[in-house]
């Protein structure tokens, strides 16, 4: 979960679900959502590391599992990645 | 089939409710994820990328109708009404709730089945022939030690933390159905001039990101030493394999850093050391392994049968089914019936909880209720009597079961690849489902004759690419999914790792290229029964790179 | 090492231990177990098996078991440290122990030793476990231990599935 952190220009938090184990995003509020458009979005860097303390203080309660930053365009609201696209979105197939 | 005794039930129903336990602690805040993950990873239960996904180990590939039925049903009622079915025999819910899981092992203890080792640093299910008990030309029926392997294996103390996981698989015929060079372990069941039976004993073979091939350690190895000698590679195996490199840690690396001869020694000397009350398997113990096994009872029936020769006559849809999809069994007026999950343009060892049930129907009322899941992701019927193809073709046809396209281009061996795998680079089922779709026209397979494509969405080779005649494995390129192709590879007794032909190419251009190396095999074969990894074999990678880099 | 924090688990509860892991070079004391390194053990074997006193030896993960064949009667107890619990290799010690070096005295286990991994341990030979951690302890005194039997042999501790 290190690697790719802090360098992107948007980022939202994502992570598992406890339970169920669906891909979720943080919002705002601190509550948990299977939809990207509704993350918290903040820039990289020191908001992002801020940001993603808050989802791991979310995995040390055991609310969601292993939370990572993703990038997202802040315009679409989407991830960049195909992977996190489709993680968002679920499988293509 | 092998059915549950006293001690088998205790202990699933012992490993259900510690498991259950484990659920609680972890629910209630008791275990964090970091306790909680390898006691999850032993039970088969992995976090992917858009759910649990549970792994179910189907041992050595043997499924009664009963089982299938019940795994349908799981399949209703805590996943997508579906199931997909792996290369290595087991069977994955993609979709599965954590809070669901101990219910699920609960239901699937009930018709003998479980989760345990499929997964974490232990040994594997156990694999072997899906055509096992019923192939012409099997030598020894490879399950009853296949069970005793897996009886053997189950929750051992002393194996439950290797520096890596570990594979084993039997075959009991020369034709190796089982790939038994690309395991950890690969035994080979056979007799000596005397009828005895014993085992060739490989090792160290194995695919991931340094393929390798096994070597052989023994070529018979009396049957009665089966469990000490393989729990000698086990132990030595556990105190000198690598620990302080996860790519490294296989026995196949253990075995080529420190040569086979050392290995050898080393094995032959702990084997050597074995106290007396291990596990020298005595007969009667074997025997009564065995006897599980027996085969049903046949008919005594002419080898062909005049009701199928008839209705093939004036059904060419049967006709190609039978040619392509049956197999000779070893009893007179029977057959083996591969059941092919791969439809044109289907994801890859996809079968619906209906299709399963359907399966089950079929298997009960004309294969003795017996089924085997092979590790091309198809379904064995292993004794379907001749005469009844036409209706078992019928049935299968019905529930969508009936693509006649056994070893074709289009029977496509696929990982989840992308887009489930949290471990994958580029997606795997998308890339299988365009060239099925591609290779559609059955005359054209049946023209191109067999060849097999395997994909995986990443070095780890879940999907066998390095044995696939053409072998495709998907790679990250800045972003971008990639494709490289090998060529070459086997996996069968002429077992042979694929070589890479050259710059891969992207999702777009995947099937194109597919494409070309099968017109360029057809047109540089000898005639139709040289098939393509024959005319690879004899003109090497040379041909296929030019057609496919022409223009480059 | 068994000081407060960590406790014996033996014969199915917790037992008094007087243990200690004596560094290397340090003088051996007079009244307790006196557990010593592999090195230490074969550079001062003449003079540790001249030794009157109760000594025991204590194996890392990655000790192997050479040069130790035929010395090992003199051991009232052998730890075997599990450095995580992941790491298997003291299991395959303790056969070797048992089996090739027909060691009969008492195995031990130390180091990682979890709640959900002491059913190995106690299946794979071991007659004694360290344990530090407070939960897995917790768990033992509640008999909240899993056991999940194995062909052959009885359970050895009582079990959450057979109070269900
Ligand atoms: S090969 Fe890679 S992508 Fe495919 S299932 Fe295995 S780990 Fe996942």
């Amino acid at each position: 979960m290190a690697a790719r952190k802090i360098k992107f220009d948007w980022v939202a938090a994502t992570a598992n679900d406890l339970k169920g184990g669906e891909a979720v995003f943080r919002r705002a509020d601190g509550s948990w959502t299977r939809a990207v458009a509704e993350a918290e979005l903040v820039p990289g860097g020191e908001a992002g590391a801020a940001l993603l303390a808050r989802a791991q203080a979310d995995h040390a309660a055991n609310r969601v599992v292993e939370p990572v930053l993703i990038a997202v365009d802040p315009t679409t609201r989407r991830p960049l990645s195909l992977r996190e696209r489709i993680r968002a979105d679920g499988p293509t197939v | 089939m092998y059915r549950y005794d006293q001690f088998d039930r205790s202990f699933v129903a012992a490993r259900v409710a510690e498991f259950r336990d484990q659920v609680q602690r972890r629910l209630s805040g008791e275990l964090t994820e970091d306790q909680f993950k390898p006691l999850r990873l032993m039970n088969g239960v992995y976090l992917q990328l858009h759910a649990y996904m549970l792994r179910i180990a189907i041992p050595y590939g043997v499924l009664s109708g009963r089982q299938l039925r019940k795994l349908a049903h799981i399949g209703r009622v805590y996943d997508r009404s579906s199931g997909h079915f792996t290369t290595r025999q087991n069977l994955q819910f993609n979709w599965v709730r954590l809070a669901d899981i101990p219910d699920i092992l609960s239901e699937l203890a009930e018709v003998e089945m479980h989760a345990i080792q499929t997964s974490g640093n232990c040994i594997r299910n156990v694999t072997a022939d899906h055509f096992a008990g019923a192939a012409a030309d099997e030598t020894v029926d490879p399950r009853p030690y296949a069970e005793l392997l897996r009886q053997w294996s189950s929750l051992h103390p002393e194996f439950t933390f290797l520096p890596r996981k570990f594979k084993l698989a039997v075959t009991g015929a020369a034709v190796d159905r089982a790939a038994i060079q690309v395991h950890d372990i690969g035994l080979e069941v056979k007799r000596n001039e005397r009828g005895e039976i014993g085992f060739a004993v490989y090792v160290g073979g194995g695919q991931g990101r340094t393929p390798m091939i096994a070597k052989k350690l023994r070529d018979f190895l009396p049957e009665r030493d089966l469990l000490a000698y393989c729990e000698a590679i086990l132990r030595v195996y556990n105190l000198e394999g690598r620990r302080d490199n996860k790519y490294k840690a296989r026995i196949k690396i253990l075995v080529h850093e420190k040569g086979l001869e050392e290995i050898a020694a080393s094995v032959e000397a702990e084997f050597a050391a074995r106290p007396v009350a291990t596990a020298n398997l005595g007969e009667a113990e074997i025997a009564r392994i065995a006897a599980y096994f027996a085969p049903p009872k046949f008919a005594s029936l002419p080898a062909r049968s005049s009701v199928l020769d008839a209705a093939q006559a004036k059904d060419s849809a049967l006709q190609r089914f039978v040619a392509r999809n049956v197999s000779a069994h070893k009893a007179p007026g029977y057959g083996v019936v591969t059941v092919s999950l791969k439809p044109i343009g289907g994801i890859p060892g996809d079968a619906t909880s209906d299709q399963m049930d359907a399966l089950a129907d079929i298997a009960e009322r004309w294969s003795f209720d017996e089924l085997r899941v092979s590790h091309a992701q198809n379904i064995v019927l292993p004794h379907v009597r001749l005469d009844d193809l036409p209706q078992v073709h019928a049935a299968l046809a019905a529930a969508g079961l009936a693509t006649p396209n056994d070893g074709l281009v289009t029977d496509i061996i696929a990982c989840p690849g992308l887009d489930y795998c949290a471990l994958a680079n580029a997606r795997s089922i998308p890339v299988a489902q365009e060239i099925s779709q591609r290779f559609a026209d059955l005359d054209r397979q049946n023209a191109i004759g067999e060849l097999k494509l395997k994909i995986s969405g990443c070095i780890n080779a879940c999907g066998h690419h390095h044995v696939g005649h053409i072998g495709i494995l998907g790679v990250d390129r800045q972003g971008e999914e990639f494709y490289q192709i090998t060529l070459g590879g086997a996996e069968g007794a002429d077992c042979a790792i694929g070589e890479l032909v050259g710059p891969g190419f992207a999702a777009d251009k995947i099937t194109d290229a597919v494409e070309t190396l099968v017109e360029t095999y057809l047109k540089l074969r000898r005639d139709p029964g040289e098939r393509f990894l024959d005319a690879y074999r004899r003109v090497g990678l040379g041909p296929f790179q030019e057609a496919l880099y022409a223009d480059a | 090492m068994p000081t407060l924090e960590t406790e014996l688990y033996r014969g199915g509860r917790f037992v008094a231990d007087d243990a200690v892991y004596v560094a290397d070079g340090e003088p051996l004391p007079a009244n307790a177990l006196a557990l010593v390194s592999k090195k230490r053990y074969l550079a001062e074997r003449e003079v540790l098996d001249a030794w009157q006193g109760r000594l025991g030896l204590a194996l890392e993960t990655a000790d192997t078991l050479d040069g130790l064949e035929g010395t090992l009667d003199r051991f009232a107890t052998i730890v075997l440290r599990f450095a995580r619990y992941a790491d298997g290799r003291p299991y395959s010690l303790a056969h070797r122990l048992r089996h090739r070096l027909g060691y009969r005295g008492e195995l031990r286990a130390a180091g990682d030793v979890l709640q959900d991994q002491i059913v190995f341990m106690l299946r794979g030979g071991f007659d004694a476990l360290e344990i530090a951690h407070a939960g897995t302890r917790a768990a033992l005194r509640a008999n909240r231990i899993v056991v999940v039997p194995t062909r052959g042999t009885a359970p050895v501790v009582q079990s959450l599935a057979a109070a269900e």
